[in-house]
């Protein structure tokens, strides 16, 4: 298994007479991957946290009303997350992963949706699947341009 | 209120549906079509339904329904991903991605009656 520490200087430029050159710009797009032990982690710390946020919203807002609002909020913010996290690199990829794979996409659902549309009759059965749908993917585009005017990467 | 157990239960499901679910969409997530995560949402609502008409206990099924298959699925990356694809001109994956997870879902949810209902 990898380390899931990353080794953050692994190419230090030298001078021709052997000194080490000032460390350059660091790289806004850096590849580096994570130890598979880093992101299982951050991925579950993440998930932990959005399930538990997504059952306490259907504590307080049972049914598909609670369904609907964890998906159109938690889309809005993934959204803002993933345009964020454009161009920012490294440690935007810990981020994304927390907040994006783990909590935002643990606390949204589609499984509840679904089972949800067991209990209602035909019309109102349809008329929650435009409004999630219709809220939901209006709600992406809502969060990339909050994303972008509160500064997006600098990409 | 919630119960500690309870919030324990529902968040360790929701580490271990979170991590299936990257693994396998990480794996069949294609640049094509976002097969990976149409199976998640599919396999994950036929799941819930198992759990949920079975009427397992209490506990099971915080742990495995609203933890581990409210995590397993999603809606968040559903969305980004249909949305991303209808802005770049690929309407017939976004089409076919918006009404095929409906379908492949409550098709997953209506065997799960048909076996344990």
């Amino acid at each position: 298994m990898e380390s899931a520490r990353p080794n953050r200087r692994p190419h230090r430029l030298m001078t021709p007479s052997g000194r080490a050159m000032p460390d350059a710009q660091p790289s806004t797009d850096d590849p580096r991957p994570f130890g598979a032990a880093a992101v299982v982690a951050l991925i579950a710390v993440g998930a932990f946290a959005g399930a538990v946020m997504r059952y306490g919203v259907g504590l307080g807002l049972p049914g598909p009303a609670g369904t609907l609002a964890v998906n159109v909020a938690g889309s809005l913010l993934l959204g803002l997350l993933l345009e964020w996290a454009i161009g920012r690199g490294f440690r935007s990829r810990a981020v994304r992963l927390a907040l994006g794979s783990g909590l935002l996409s643990s606390f949204t659902t589609y499984s509840a949706f679904a089972l949800d549309l067991t209990g209602l009759t035909p019309p109102v059965a349809l008329a929650y699947v435009v409004t999630t749908y219709g809220l939901g993917f209006l709600a992406v585009l809502v969060g990339r341009a909050l994303g972008r005017s509160a500064g997006g990467g600098p990409a | 209120m919630i119960d500690l157990p309870a919030v324990v239960l529902v968040g360790i499901g929701g580490s271990v549906g979170a991590l299936l679910r990257y693994g396998t969409t990480r794996a069949l997530d294609a640049e094509a079509f976002p097969y990976g995560t149409l199976v998640v949402n599919a396999l994950g609502s036929f799941v819930l339904g198992l759990v949920t008409f079975a009427g397992v206990g209490d506990q099971a099924l915080l742990l495995v329904g609203v933890g581990g298959c409210g995590a397993f699925t999603t809606f968040s990356s559903f969305a980004h991903d249909t949305v991303h694809r209808f802005e770049t001109g690929e309407t017939v994956p976004a089409l076919v991605n918006a009404t095929g997870t409906l379908a492949a879902a409550s098709a997953g949810v209506a065997l799960a009656w048909v076996l344990v209902g």
